[in-house]
């Protein structure tokens, strides 16, 4: 194997390439082209641009309530805003940024690639289901300019059916981003099923596209029935129809139920698909045919179908039965079991590899050591008793947020970092990304694992006002928060400055051997001119690094 | 419903119908199939929420359902399962008139699909009205007058279902010594709660009622699409995607109507 | 153009109209069979009833017997889950102990709403 240098030179000469010709950005020109465009890359970038706008919002809105919990007392907003931000904040990165973040925006734009298909299977649906998404994004915005929501983004009656705030606007969003999402799930699962070329079986997929394909199963499945819920609590507010109001005989612990039925599967559909993305890094930068490729297959699956039978771990405080309790937490354990044969495959794939630490594979071995700790931190909480301890202090909230934050999001910026030459064409400063991933790691630790610590020692999330004691780690996360903004930063500035200054991206610059990479960068308008013949999407013998276009070719008997 | 519509942009082999992604018509047929099927897999799930409410409910208060349910009309409630099962029957046979590409006979197959719609609507308006005007409205409108007439002696002259009707007096002996077993054991007094039966009747009928209302819209426009002689027996695929979405509709009120009418 | 008529089944009209038929038949067995006190089982003849019309309506009106598999499979799952949503749900709310509330116990106080 050669000596393999991916830190790409900085302003290497971008060679000549043969095909200027037109690609998918340059085709049309104009905005509606774009608005009206049926192009997954196009949609894919659309979707792209909303996501990053709604995490940028959202992201403000977390550094506004840790500013607030500086001190114990009044910081810098009153208590009901203080109440707005934190709802605002977990309604907006989870509807608006996470769900549809990694299937929507990377998937969108990889997965029909990965095929060598010409488009996903339904594209107007697909245009749909963006504009789905927009119109919710707006109906969102709107409950803000209408006087927020102080709910919580779990909007447990019987408060959201009383307090007088505009929870139906925001509601009404979040069924609407539901649809959207749905839509999402079928193109995908459908586009897999039908749109497989021919030579590439069920084993011979991409990892991502199995993650991809869990994921859309439990989009189908499990969103609907938060649409149910939204709508009934739409219609309990508007026509007072008292199902979930107990003044009028209904039960607001099946509220709970209805809600994580659906909330539950959702943490999957969110981590389901990072998952997917760190199986492509870790094999393509460790140089290495992934280990136990059916196993991360069918675990991929496993956590679908597990993830609908544990829902009732939210509830064990809620007066839910001892039965119920008992099962659901016996249940919760059977999850831990695929995710961590995908762990433990991950780690078998990267020994006796040759690792190669370019910016994608720092975030994929962040996004290890990140749900390493999160996905541990979970099994105390599935755990009957000691989740009696710890259910709603800011133990909960670290918990989920190294799930959420430190595997999803992380893993979101690796695929970003690793499709973007692919989407754009220019390749950005491996430095400058490195430092970001390195601060935005540092911050990230900081800021929760403080909150790990007064979590146990029984500071309440979603509180005010706290006692003084737990002023230092309110200081230290307040501190990392903004050191992870900083990062956050960084890491933006660089992919800007690459769009504008980069290098020309060469067709593979990582050395990967899925399908993506066999098409130019940025990918012509219909992809692929003939149907590529797909091979091991984990095979990198015949690809040798050649210096004159900065990147990996395909070299014939070289193996 | 509209999974069906994947042509991307128009193909260039020739068949106009096939979409550029597309290798050929059965790959996209049998594309738009499972994607309209996945997308009837939503629809369940989205009444699987509104069933777990009615069991829920009906596990830990079946005074109320038994009480409640005397409220509703069986002889309209028959009916409309009468007229749905037959507006299927024409959407079936309406596809089977796409696939021979008899023009004639899916323009007609079609119209009184629609036409067994406005039927089902008509009857259920008559039912909404009925409970409305004695106030047998859901959770803070319930405000009702009188006790329940036994759902077979009210309303005999406004539509009585051909294929329900005899087994009334055949069995109305029997429904009233339940009934009376019943007044005996609730001491004749009206459970309380008794609007949550309600609010779940209109939430199932009030959400099956908007969906039959879509199914008209999507029947509306595969019957103008065929008027205009869109669909040839090697292009039917809006037909046979709308006949499965308006199929679901009447599986749906197959299981509403004993759930709801026919409580014992 | 080939594939036109090999890629879908065209039911006989025979069979649509036997469906049909049945169909009805068995709306007024299971309205006919609510007037007999068969105890809790009234309640799973219905159930029964409504799930051989639902078959009959799956199988020949939206052709799944000749459908691909994969189509079924996915109709089945979407009821299976709809069951595991409602049992596990059930399986909490069953063991509601409303007599431990004081003043909770709705079946069992004076109708308070709508008097």
């Amino acid at each position: 194997m050669t000596t393999i240098d991916t830190t790409l030179p900085l302003g290497a000469e971008a060679p000549a390439d043969e095909s200027d010709a037109l690609n998918y950005l340059t085709v049309r020109r104009g905005l509606m082209s774009w608005l009206l465009t049926l192009d997954h890359k196009r949609i894919g970038i659309m979707y792209l641009v909303s996501i990053l706008s709604a995490f940028f919002l959202g992201g403000v809105f977390a550094l506004l309530i840790r500013t607030e919990l500086l001190t114990p007392q009044r910081t810098i907003m009153d208590a009901d805003t203080y109440n707005q931000m934190f709802t605002l904040h977990g309604a907006v990165m989870i509807f608006l940024f996470i769900i549809p973040g990694i299937p929507a925006a990377l998937g969108n734009f990889v997965l029909p690639i990965m095929l060598g298909a010409k488009d996903v299977a339904f594209p107007r649906l697909n245009l749909t289901s963006y504009y789905l998404y927009v119109f919710g994004a707006v109906f969102a915005v709107l409950s803000i300019a209408t006087g927020g929501v102080d709910t919580g983004w779990t909007f447990y009656t019987p408060y959201s059916t009383t307090t007088n705030t505009s929870v139906i606007a925001m509601t009404a969003g979040a069924f609407i981003l539901g649809f959207s999402s749905i839509l999402t799930g079928l193109n995908f699962i459908v586009t897999i099923h039908k749109l497989r070329p021919a030579g590439m079986g069920w084993f011979t997929m991409p990892l991502l596209l199995w993650a991809l394909y869990a994921t859309a199963i439990i989009q189908v499945l499990a969103t609907p029935v938060l649409g149910i819920t939204l709508l009934l609590l739409i219609v309990e507010r508007a026509l007072g129809v008292g199902i979930f109001d107990p003044a009028l005989g209904g039960d607001p612990v099946l509220y709970q139920h209805f809600f994580w039925f659906y909330s539950h599967p959702a943490v999957y559909i969110m981590i389901l698909p990072a998952m997917g993305i760190i199986s492509e890094l870790i094999s393509v930068f460790s140089r290495k045919h992934i280990f136990g490729y059916r196993f991360i297959a069918y675990s991929s699956v496993a956590i679908a179908v597990l993830g609908f039978l544990v829902w009732g771990h939210h509830m064990f405080t809620s007066g839910q039965s001892a039965l119920a309790n008992t099962i659901f937490s016996a249940l919760t354990f059977s999850v831990s079991i695929p995710s961590a044969i995908k762990v433990f495959n991950w780690l078998a794939t990267m020994y006796g590899g040759s690792i190669v630490l370019a910016t994608p594979m720092c975030y994929a071995l962040a996004f290890i050591f990140l749900f390493g700790i999160g996905g541990l931190s979970g099994l105390f909480l599935g755990t009957l008793a000691t989740d009696v301890h710890l259910h709603d202090t800011y133990f909960v909230v670290a918990h989920f947020h190294y799930v959420m934050m430190g595997g999803t999001v992380i893993a979101f910026l690796g695929g970003l970092h690793y499709w973007w030459p692919k989407m754009f064409g220019r390749m950005y400063s491996e430095l400058w990304g490195k430092i970001g991933a390195a601060v935005i790691f540092v911050g990230f630790n900081i800021t929760f694992f403080s909150q790990f610590l007064m979590g146990s020692q029984g500071m309440p999330r979603r509180y005010y006002n706290y006692l003084p004691k737990f002023q230092a780690y309110h200081e230290w996360s307040s501190v990392g928060s903004y050191l992870m903004a900083v990062g956050f930063i960084v890491t933006a500035a660089c992919l800007v400055h690459s769009l504008l200054r980069g290098p020309k991206a060469p067709a593979n610059p990582w050395g990967a051997a899925s399908l993506e990479w066999q098409c130019s960068s940025p990918p012509p308008v219909e992809n692929f001119s003939t149907t590529p013949q797909p091979g091991d999407p984990y095979d990198f013998s015949g690809l040798v690094y050649d210096p004159r276009v900065s990147g990996y070719v395909k070299q014939e008997g070289a193996g | 419903m509209s999974a069906g519509k994947s042509s991307g942009t128009e193909g260039s082999h020739g068949d106009p119908h096939l979409a550029h992604h597309f290798d050929t018509p059965t790959q996209q047929f049998e594309s738009g199939r499972l994607g309209m099927w996945i997308f009837l897999a939503t629809e369940i799930l989205l009444f699987g929420g509104l069933f777990c409410a009615y069991a829920v409910y009906r596990s830990n208060h079946p005074d109320i359902f038994i009480y409640a349910h005397r409220y509703l009309d069986v002889p309209l409630g028959a009916l409309n399962t009468a007229i749905l099962i037959c507006s299927s029957l024409t959407m079936a046979w309406a596809v089977r008139c796409a696939q021979l590409g008899k023009q004639r006979g899916l323009v007609i197959l079609l119209a009184l699909t629609l036409v067994c719609a406005f039927g089902f609507l008509g009857v259920k308006a008559i039912e909404y009205q009925h409970k409305w005007k004695h106030g047998l409205l859901w959770g803070e409108r319930f405000a009702p007058a009188g006790e329940p007439e036994h759902g077979e002696s009210q309303k005999e002259n406004a539509a009585p279902a051909p294929n329900a009707s005899p087994s009334h007096s055949a069995a109305e002996a029997v429904a009233d010594k339940a009934a009376s077993l019943l007044a005996t054991a609730t001491k004749r007094k009206r459970p309380s709660n008794v609007h949550i039966f309600f609010g779940i009747y209109f939430l199932m009928t009030g959400l099956h009622a908007l969906h039959v209302i879509a199914g008209m819209t999507v029947i509306g426009w595969v019957l103008a699409r065929s008027l205009r002689g869109h669909f040839t027996g090697g292009y039917f695929t809006p037909v046979d995607l709308v006949g499965l979405y308006w199929h679901l509709v009447d599986l749906i009120w197959i299981y509403l109507f004993p759930l709801l009418y026919l409580i014992h | 153009m080939e594939s036109e008529h090999t890629h879908t089944h065209i039911v006989k009209l025979r069979v649509l109209l036997a469906v049909w038929g049945a169909l009805l038949v068995l709306t007024y067995f299971t309205v006919a069979a609510t007037y007999v006190d068969l105890g809790s089982l009234n309640l799973w003849v219905a159930m029964g009833v409504a799930t051989l019309k639902g078959s009959l309506v799956a199988l020949y009106f939206m052709h799944l017997r000749y459908d691909r598999p994969f189509n079924a499979i996915v109709f089945v799952t979407a009821l299976v889950f709809v069951m595991l949503f409602v049992s596990l749900a059930l399986l909490d709310t069953v063991h509601y102990k409303p007599e431990m509330i004081p003043g909770y116990a709705p079946a069992l106080e004076s109708p308070q709403v709508g008097e």
